[in-house]
Parts: C-alpha cells; sequence; structure tokens
C-alpha cells in the first residue's frame, strides 16, 4: 500500500495548471465593490500530477473492490459495475432537473418501475424516492408520523419509542423532529422486551422506530405482538431498513405490520458507498401514511410519467431535496433490481443470511464467543471479545486494527453500544465460502496471538501507511484545512 | 446466481458446518404466518446485456437537449479524469472511513476539499459535505439557534429571492423545531433585498438573516449593507453562494465588517453532472468559533503513534453516532463520491481555471440577455450586478414557449409565475461557460421565430 501522499497544495507552483480544461478567456463586467480582492487559494498543478496524486490517495484505501469488508450494518456487497455505467449514459447525466416531464419520459419510467419494485418487495401501499440517505429516509418517516396524528387533532403524542440497540440516527432524528426520545432495553436473548415496551407506551407515544432484524443481528421475534401494542395504544410503527438485505423476499415489513419504512438503497440494493455517500433513504408507507409523503413523486396518467408535486399532494410533509433526490443513485438501484429481478432479491437474503451462520458457526469453532448463542444469525452477528480483553488485554479494537494486517476491512466495533468488546460481522451474499475461510483464519491467528504476542496485537496495525492516529490531539488541535504560508 | 459465487457443493457444506438441512431453516425464527414464498409485481430478472438493452431503449427517449436553465443546478464542462478518478473502486467502493489507517486516502481528500471550501469562501473551516444546497441551507438554520446562544427568538429572515425551493426544504426540515422563518420582500426594480426592508426588524431578536449570493434570479445582493445590518443587530449572518461566483465575487468570509459566520450551498457545478437532478453536494462552512455546532463529517489533520502525519474523523462528539438524541444533525452517510469529484475538478481548474469558467459564464449570459432582449416584447426585469443567470419578461406566457423550444431542443430556463406571480409572465434564464455564440444564437433566433409566429396566428 503506498504509504505517503503530499497534500496537493504542497504539489503546486504558480503559473502550472491543466489549461485543456479552461474554457477561452472572457471579460467580465462585475463592479469593483461586488469583487473578491484576495486570491483564490486553490492549487495549481498539471493534469498529469493531479491524476496521479488522486490515483495515488486511491491506493491508500480499502474498498469492496480491493477488500473483503466486513462492516456490520453497512452491507459492503459487490457494486456491480453496471450499475454505474448505466446510470453515466450521457442523456441520464445531463438532462436538467427542471426540463419537462415531456422530455424524460425514459428517464420517469425507470423511476416509476424502481418505486413500484421497492413497493412489492416491502409490502407497502406507496413510495417516494426523494429522501437522500438513511438518516434523511428516517427524518421523513417521523415527519410522517407526526404530520398524521397532527391532522387527526391527536396532538399530545410527542413521543418516539427507540430500543436501546438502535442506531445514533434513530434518537437524532427523532430529536430533529421535536419528539421526545424514550429509550427501551432489550432482553438478554437480543428480542425487545415487552414489559419495558407496555410501560413506555402510553397516550404520548407518536409512534416506535425499530430495525428488524435488529442491530442485535437477530429477528425479532414478538415482532407481531410489539405491533398490535403498539397500534392498540395508538402510536404508529416505523422500520428502519439498515437491515433489509437480510429478509428480503422472505418477510415484508408491510405484513408486519409497519406503518412507514425508508430503505437504504446504497445497503440493500448495491449503490455505491462512496467513501461515504451518496446514500438514498427511499420511504414506502402503509395507507395511514400516504398523503404525506414527501414531494415529488412519479405519476403515471395512461402511458405517460410525471411528477406528482404539492397540488397531488397537498398534505405532503414537502420537500427535502433542492430536486428529486439522488435521481443516479435510484437508477443504479433500478438496474440492480432489474438483473436480480424476483429470483434474485430472495437470493441475496438467503446467501447472506447463510455465509452469515457459517461464520458464525466456524468462528464459535475456533474458541470465539457469541454476543446471543443459541439465536439464528440474521445477515449479520456480534462476537464479544469481552474474555480476551480481561484475559489479554487485547480489546476489539485491537482485534480490528490487526485485522487490516491481515487484507481484511474490519467488522464495526463498538456498536451496538450495549454489548461490550463487540464486532459487528456481515458478510454478505456476495463472497465466496474461501473468502470467508480466510477471514476466520485471520481472526483465530490474531486469538493466537493475542495469548502468545499481546504486544504485537495492541499496537496494530504494522502494514498500514500509519498506525493508530491520535484522536485526542485532532480534536484539541484542530487542523481541518490547509492554509497558504502568509508571504 | 447473479453475484452469488457459491457452488452447490459450497452450499451442502457450509450447511453442514453449521448443521440444518436446508437454508429456509435459517429463517426459522420469522413467525411462519408472515413469511412469503414470492414477490408478484417484482419483474423476472436479466442479463447484464438485456439491461443494458433496455436502458439505452430508455435514454433513447430522452432527448439531448440545449439547456439555457440554472435555477440551482448548473452545467459545466467536467474534466474527463474527474470520474475516471473518482469511480475507482478503491474510492467508489469504499466507505465512511471508521478505520482510519485503512482509509487515508479517502480522509486526505476530505481535507483537501475541507481546505478547498474555506478558501473558495473565506471561512475557517468546512465540514466533509451535506446532501445538497437546499438540505444545507436547512441545516445552517438549525446551527445558526444553536450557534446563537443568546437569541432567545429562533427567528430567521428570509429573503424572498433566495431559491424558493430551497426555502420549501428549510422549512420542511425545521419545522419540527421551534424555527421562525419570516419572508423578507424583494426589491421590485433590483430584484434583490433592499437593506430598508430590514429597518422595522431594528432593535428586535433576530438569530440570524440569509443571504443568497448570487441571487435566486442572479442579481448581486448588496452584501456591505446587509452584513452590517446583522453586525449592528446581533444576528448571525447565513450566506447561500454559488461556489463558482466565488472565483470573482467576494467571499461570504470577507462580506460587511466581519464576515458571514456560517456559508453554504451546493457544489455540483464542481464536476457533478446535473443527473436529472442528485446526487449533487451540499457544502458548509463555518467561522471557527461555530465549529462545535456544524452538522456532518470533518476530517483532521494530526500524527499517529510513530509521529508521523496522517488524517482522521475529528469533533465526532458533534455527531449521532456519539451523541444520539443530543446530536447537531441526525446525518450519517453524506455525499462522498461527490465531494470527492469536487475536489479533483478543483484541483484541475485550478485558480487560473476556476476564474475563467466564472468569467465566461458572466459573458455568455450577458451576450444571451443581449440577444433575446433585442426581440420585441422581451425585457429584462432588473437592473444592477449580476452573474450568470437572468429574469427576462415577456409580453405573452411563458409556458407555452418554452414547450415549443423544449419540442425543438431547446430548455429555455425556468418559468416563474408559480413562484413570482408578481412578475408577470417572467422567465429565468441562465448561460454558463458550455454555451457557445452561435447556441445563443440559436436560441435567440428560434425563440423570435416563435414569437412571430404566435403573433401571426
Amino acid at each position: 500500500m503506498k504509504r505517503t501522499e503530499p497534500l496537493i497544495f504542497e504539489l503546486s507552483k504558480s503559473g502550472r495548471g491543466a489549461t485543456a480544461q479552461f474554457p477561452p478567456a472572457a471579460e467580465a463586467d462585475i463592479p469593483a465593490a461586488f469583487r473578491r480582492r484576495g486570491p483564490l487559494p486553490l492549487p495549481e498543478v498539471s493534469e498529469l500530477q493531479a491524476v496521479r496524486h488522486y490515483t495515488r490517495l486511491s491506493q491508500m484505501n480499502f474498498g469492496i473492490d480491493t477488500q473483503f469488508y466486513p462492516l456490520g450494518s453497512c452491507t459492503m456487497k459487490y457494486n456491480p459495475r453496471v450499475c454505474n455505467s448505466l446510470a453515466m449514459l450521457p442523456e441520464f447525466i445531463g438532462r436538467h432537473p427542471l426540463a419537462s416531464a415531456a422530455t424524460g419520459q425514459g428517464l420517469l419510467g425507470c423511476l416509476f418501475e424502481l418505486q413500484e419494485m421497492l413497493r412489492h418487495v416491502t409490502g407497502m401501499a406507496g413510495v417516494s424516492l426523494t429522501p437522500m440517505a438513511g438518516a434523511q429516509g428516517e427524518f421523513t418517516g417521523v415527519a410522517m408520523i407526526r404530520a398524521y396524528h397532527r391532522a387527526r387533532g391527536d396532538t399530545a403524542r410527542n413521543e418516539i419509542i427507540v430500543p436501546d440497540a438502535a442506531h445514533g440516527t434513530n434518537p437524532a432524528t427523532a430529536t430533529m423532529c421535536g419528539m421526545k426520545v424514550r429509550e427501551i432495553a432489550s432482553l438478554p436473548n437480543g428480542d425487545v422486551d415487552l414489559a419495558a415496551l407496555d410501560a413506555a407506551l402510553s397516550p404520548a407515544t407518536a409512534g416506535i422506530m425499530l430495525t428488524n432484524p435488529s442491530t442485535l443481528g437477530v429477528f425479532e421475534r414478538h415482532i407481531v405482538e410489539i405491533e398490535s401494542r403498539v397500534h392498540a395504544a395508538g402510536g404508529l410503527l416505523y422500520y428502519d431498513g439498515a437491515n433489509l438485505n437480510a429478509i428480503l423476499g422472505k418477510v415484508r415489513p408491510g405484513d408486519m405490520g409497519f406503518d412507514v419504512i425508508h430503505m437504504n438503497l446504497h445497503k440493500t440494493f448495491s449503490t455505491p458507498h462512496g467513501g461515504g455517500g451518496p446514500g438514498s433513504g427511499a420511504v414506502g408507507v402503509g395507507s395511514r401514511l400516504l398523503p404525506y409523503l414527501p414531494v415529488p413523486v412519479v405519476g403515471r396518467d395512461g402511458d405517460r410519467y410525471r411528477w406528482l408535486d404539492e397540488r397531488d399532494l397537498p398534505e405532503s410533509i414537502g420537500r427535502l431535496s433542492g430536486f428529486m433526490g439522488n435521481t443516479g443513485v435510484l437508477l443504479r438501484a433500478w438496474v440492480y433490481m432489474r438483473i436480480l429481478g424476483a429470483s434474485g432479491m430472495r437470493r441475496v437474503a438467503e446467501f447472506s443470511t447463510l455465509n452469515a451462520n457459517y461464520l458464525l458457526a466456524r468462528l464459535v469453532e475456533v474458541g470465539f464467543d457469541v454476543a446471543y448463542p443459541g439465536r439464528r444469525a440474521s445477515h449479520e452477528f456480534i462476537i464479544t471479545l469481552k474474555r480476551q480483553a480481561r484475559e489479554q488485554g487485547v480489546t476489539a479494537m485491537d482485534f480490528a486494527k490487526r485485522l487490516l494486517d491481515h487484507g481484511y476491512h474490519a467488522p464495526t466495533t463498538y456498536f451496538p453500544l450495549l454489548v461490550p468488546e463487540c464486532l459487528l460481522i456481515e458478510p454478505t451474499e456476495t463472497e465466496s465460502r474461501e473468502e470467508l475461510d480466510g477471514f476466520i483464519e485471520a481472526l483465530a491467528a490474531i486469538r493466537r496471538e493475542a495469548a502468545s504476542d499481546p504486544a504485537t496485537v495492541k499496537t496494530a496495525p504494522h502494514t498500514m501507511p500509519v498506525r493508530r492516529l491520535d484522536d485526542v490531539r485532532a480534536a484539541r488541535q484542530l487542523d481541518v484545512a490547509w492554509k497558504p504560508a502568509v508571504a | 446466481m447473479p453475484y452469488i459465487p457459491h457452488t452447490g457443493a459450497d452450499v451442502r457444506a457450509m450447511l453442514d458446518r453449521i448443521g440444518v438441512d436446508c437454508i429456509d431453516q435459517l429463517f426459522d425464527e420469522i413467525p411462519p404466518e408472515l413469511r412469503v414464498d414470492s414477490l408478484p409485481g417484482v419483474p423476472a430478472p436479466l442479463s447484464e446485456m438485456e439491461v443494458a438493452r433496455l436502458a439505452a431503449e430508455r435514454a433513447a427517449m430522452d432527448s439531448r437537449c440545449l439547456n439555457f436553465i440554472g435555477a440551482g443546478a448548473y452545467e459545466h464542462h467536467i474534466p474527463a479524469p474527474v470520474w475516471a478518478l473518482a469511480t475507482r473502486g478503491e474510492i467508489y467502493s469504499a466507505y465512511t472511513p471508521y478505520q482510519a489507517e485503512a482509509s487515508q486516502g479517502t480522509l486526505q481528500i476530505m481535507y483537501e476539499y475541507q481546505s478547498m471550501i474555506a478558501g473558495l469562501t473565506g471561512m475557517d473551516v468546512s465540514n466533509a459535505s451535506l446532501y445538497d444546497g437546499a438540505s444545507a441551507l436547512a441545516e445552517a438554520c438549525l446551527m445558526a439557534v444553536r450557534a446563537h446562544r443568546r437569541s432567545q427568538s429562533a427567528r430567521i429572515l428570509m429573503p424572498a429571492s433566495v431559491n424558493p425551493v430551497w426555502r420549501k426544504v428549510a422549512r420542511a426540515i425545521t419545522e419540527g423545531q421551534r424555527l421562525q422563518l419570516e419572508t423578507l420582500p424583494v426589491d421590485p426594480a433590483r430584484g434583490t433585498t433592499d437593506p430598508k426592508s430590514l429597518e422595522r426588524y431594528t432593535g428586535q431578536d433576530v438569530t440570524a438573516i440569509v443571504i443568497q449570493q448570487p441571487n435566486f434570479f442572479g442579481q448581486l445582493e448588496d452584501i456591505e449593507a446587509l452584513t452590517r445590518w446583522a453586525r449592528a443587530n446581533g444576528a448571525l449572518v447565513i450566506a447561500a453562494v454559488n461556489p463558482v461566483s466565488l472565483a470573482l465575487l467576494a467571499p461570504p468570509g470577507e462580506w460587511g465588517e466581519g464576515g458571514a459566520d456560517i456559508a453554504c450551498g451546493d457544489a455540483q457545478p464542481f464536476g457533478v453532472p446535473l443527473s436529472s437532478g442528485g446526487p449533487y453536494v451540499g457544502f458548509m462552512a463555518s467561522r471557527i468559533e461555530h465549529v462545535r455546532q456544524m452538522p456532518g463529517r470533518i476530517a483532521g489533520r494530526t500524527v499517529d503513534a510513530d509521529g508521523r502525519p496522517g488524517f482522521t474523523l475529528t469533533l465526532q462528539a458533534r455527531e449521532q453516532h456519539i451523541r444520539r438524541g443530543k446530536a447537531t444533525s441526525n446525518i450519517c452517510t453524506n455525499q462522498g463520491l461527490l465531494m470527492t469529484a469536487a475536489t479533483i475538478h478543483l484541483a484541475l481548474l485550478g485558480p487560473a481555471g476556476l476564474e475563467r469558467v466564472a468569467r465566461a459564464c458572466v459573458a455568455r449570459t450577458q451576450e444571451l440577455i443581449a440577444a433575446l432582449t433585442r426581440i420585441d416584447g422581451i425585457r429584462c426585469a432588473f437592473a444592477g450586478p449580476r452573474f450568470h443567470e437572468a429574469v427576462l419578461q415577456f409580453d405573452r406566457p411563458v409556458a407555452p414557449l418554452l414547450e415549443s423550444l423544449a419540442a425543438e431542443g431547446i430548455i429555455g430556463g425556468l418559468d416563474l409565475s408559480r413562484d413570482y406571480p408578481e412578475l408577470g409572465h417572467a422567465l429565468l434564464t441562465c448561460a454558463t461557460e458550455t454555451r457557445t455564440s452561435a447556441d445563443v444564437e440559436c436560441y435567440a433566433s428560434l425563440l423570435k421565430r416563435l414569437l412571430g409566429r404566435q403573433a401571426a396566428a
């Protein structure tokens, strides 16, 4: 792996430039009072320098295309290249979002099909594609729940119930929507504590946010009970689709009784994670929440498609993006879903679950402790290194860092927060048995090493460009932007 | 089986190891009454060849038009290296750099991006992207309320000259909190916010004022007077800016006395194709004293255990995965890939290239205005300086003209009659460096012909 690369600013030399990219010179008539006075602090490099620099930086990264990347709860599966190449067809990427629907029937047709496929695969009554990431999908869902209660004059409902195992985005979203968060405990077996749920439900309950299978890597077995109790209390159910991959085509959130769900198209439907986005958090709703869907939504009149807006959905919670969401991500998801088809989608759940349960069984064989013994793994599972931390002083973080030396990206560490020293491992369906076996070997080797040579594990990684960055210094001596030297 | 590598023998061996007879048994914790065994409504699978054919047929239905429209999304030249590099697997298929040692590439790109945005806006710090310009404005409003502790009102002045969709988005996203967004009127002569309209708020508790530069109409706001008023009245300034314009225009950090507090906008013009509306890339920068109220990821430069320089995610205590219900925002995934494209784009253009782009945009727009206002019945709506958009007023409804233009392959602009009925038959039009004199001539002559034909009919 490439070890260091200067900043692009450090490569800069006054008077140099990628001049083939420059438009012809022109005069611009802007009065002096409005003009920039100082120089523009951008780098001056040749095209080749820029190409080399960013190629080299890319070589300092792990990606799915280079490594097994079992980051729990992130669904790091293969991103088929064809999804990118078809979404980048010149007619699609050259199209202005405000060009009339008449000039975009092909694109709108794809998006309409995507809405329909997502609706069927989740068992919901309607879908809006506009939310731009999972967290915005969550926001949409809670905002619709709020709008629903408000429209009924039920304004006292201002609490959202969230299990303690939930993603941080769930409580953050509830707060952003002006709701109070009520956290409820999970049982030692990973299921929601129904007694705690009963105690939390009240006339103030607006709804509950659930991830199922949960972030503990198990399917919530009491979902039918939970659904009837929350609905009986007048609340609605929100499904966080982070783990939809585990149940695709096996069980549908709509059939479980959820009123609203978001889907992470960048997880389940394999659009690229891009080093931190873009995502897409399409939402699906049951009939109660249909009027509140965010706009725009693709509608069909006969054989013509058009965007439905505030005039068509006057009770909509409104707009969440400048145009219609992350269209390019949606097109990639459309390609993926058309290639998989109904049968392929069921296989996603089957093989991601097979891979997870195989990994789990083998890791138990080689001596690791599973956080929820006796439970089936969903598409992911948790091992806890509590014993290793106590006996050898080697933590989950040490295991994670040492895995990098073995050429594997680390699983998610220290999440969910309620399992000590945990690794949340999600292999996905696109990994082969050989890849999984290699990963098991690596973890087993680190476990042996933790006993024989703990110092090596505790100081890992040893083969990466850097080793254990000083996060405290990063926060205290904040350096978040290069500044030109003052002449 | 698309993208699934398992052979029959693999499956058998794996099931044996798990100790079950068949894959279906792995789903035995799901209540049987909830299970489905088919997905009616989802089509049958296609091969890559078939889906490529289908996508090409769909794309062929969508005409490739000559764009004279902006309104928040701008067509610019994108250097070929931008997407060749951004789609390298090591960048395209990585995720948020939680494991810093295995993500130094992504982290350094974030740091370079933050440096470029901070430099362009004249602010101290930038985050590593938000979703888009509209949602960035919403987050900026929420951030201003958190940052301005002395202000109790959570009242934000929002000029009507700010992009109307961005205003709607700001309203939808802040609705659950106690923010009051109050509209400021547009000066009908100049298409800008008259600083005099602020007089009625003097002495009142105002948390922040939003200033869009150039504004939605392409006109340049009197940023000096507006910012000075805000300073004198203890209100924060939120600058919503077109980032290309910053090559020529005063950066928010230098507005008035002391500059704006928060700058935000959409970096789509930096290497991100129009793509029918997204994914784009929201940016946000601020003064250093507000950094702990900023939403989103931030990369920082630090040292490692051996004293080597390196990069890591920093100030994570602001974020949802640490602070949960007390985080600055619920944002998690942002627009990393587009942030990368914007960084590469800016590295290729550099200061000279970006300034040329900005100048060419201004010049082409002036040329467009001159060509269209030579036609009888079309006049420029506003006086005063502008960047690369303009409002033209017609003597008849704009919508049918736009339809006729589209039929001939020209997207002529945005009909403003819905959002600004007070402007009459008004069109918002735009020309970037990608439009040539011949393109402008083509638009003008076609419009002249259409108007003449309408008049004759």
